[in-house]
């Protein structure tokens, strides 16, 4: 029976140990920071799944592994909005390939500072519906005052 | 057991050195947050793996607050980069003094 635990425990941690090397890989080989990040939130999810479980297995307490769900909370709630913002910024700092994007829809002329996306730090100008149907970025604004869906 | 103590190790090592390379050169700073971000999660890795492998738990609670640097500092490098290309007129940063993308540089490298 220790055995079998055992050899699971042992393929857990391989697996989460070679997509952290594939992590490595991917972040010298990919050329923009986008493709790097794709590559490097191999391990941040999968990968330390896949170590805690091997882990939890081989250390055999409820207190560890309490506290190894508690990392792997942790990195499934905070990867995404890290990885947001990053990628977010490094669209306006244009460190994008463009050339290698099947798909840009940030590209458009976005009526982004006229009306709120929802996305918007609290200090950004206020919208103004109708300057955006001025500039036909929107085909029809909503009426003055009417609430917004 | 001793072969897949040092495969494991290895493959390891094998990341966190690939993320250091592309940490000292990676071209842009955001290039080095996602590094430093990968690398922060490959040595938590480690020291699981080395707890696993040692049955040794006194590592685990330094797993936890490695795990929660490793967000702060990556968001707090992000807000303060988009602080700086906030007050920026073209949006990238350029008439502030910051340097040109690598990526539309050179058409990419």
């Amino acid at each position: 029976m220790t055995a079998v635990v055992d050899v699971v425990a042992m393929a857990c941690l391989l697996a989460g140990a070679f997509l952290c090397l594939t992590a490595g890989l991917g972040l010298v080989r990919f050329p923009d920071v986008l493709s790097r990040m794709h590559a490097g939130t191999k391990p941040q999810v999968l990968g330390v799944l896949l170590v805690m479980v091997g882990a939890a297995i081989r250390l055999e307490g409820w207190s560890n592994a309490w506290m190894l769900l508690l990392v792997a909370a942790f990195q499934l709630l905070t990867a995404p909005v890290s990885a947001h913002m990053i990628s977010r910024v490094a669209y306006r700092r244009r460190h994008v390939r463009r050339d290698l994007l099947l798909v840009d829809e940030f590209d458009a002329p976005a009526p982004a500072d006229r009306l709120y996306l929802g996305d918007e730090p609290g200090d950004a100008p206020p919208e103004d519906p109708a300057v955006a149907v001025a500039e036909h970025v929107v085909d029809e604004g909503p009426p003055a005052g009417a609430p917004r869906g | 057991m001793t072969v897949v103590t040092l495969v494991l190790y290895g493959l390891i090592g094998g990341g966190a050195l690939l993320a250091l390379v592309r940490l000292a050169m990676g071209p842009s700073l955001l290039d080095r947050v996602v590094a430093t971000d990968t690398l922060l999660v490959i040595i938590s890795a480690g020291l699981a793996v080395y707890a696993a492998l040692e049955r040794d738990p006194t590592v685990v609670p330094v797993l936890v607050v490695v795990s929660l640097l490793a967000f702060v500092g990556s968001v707090s490098i992000a807000r303060y980069v988009g602080g700086m290309l906030r007050g920026s007129a073209t949006g990238d940063g350029r008439d502030l003094g910051l340097p040109v993308a690598a990526e539309e540089r050179e058409g990419g490298r």
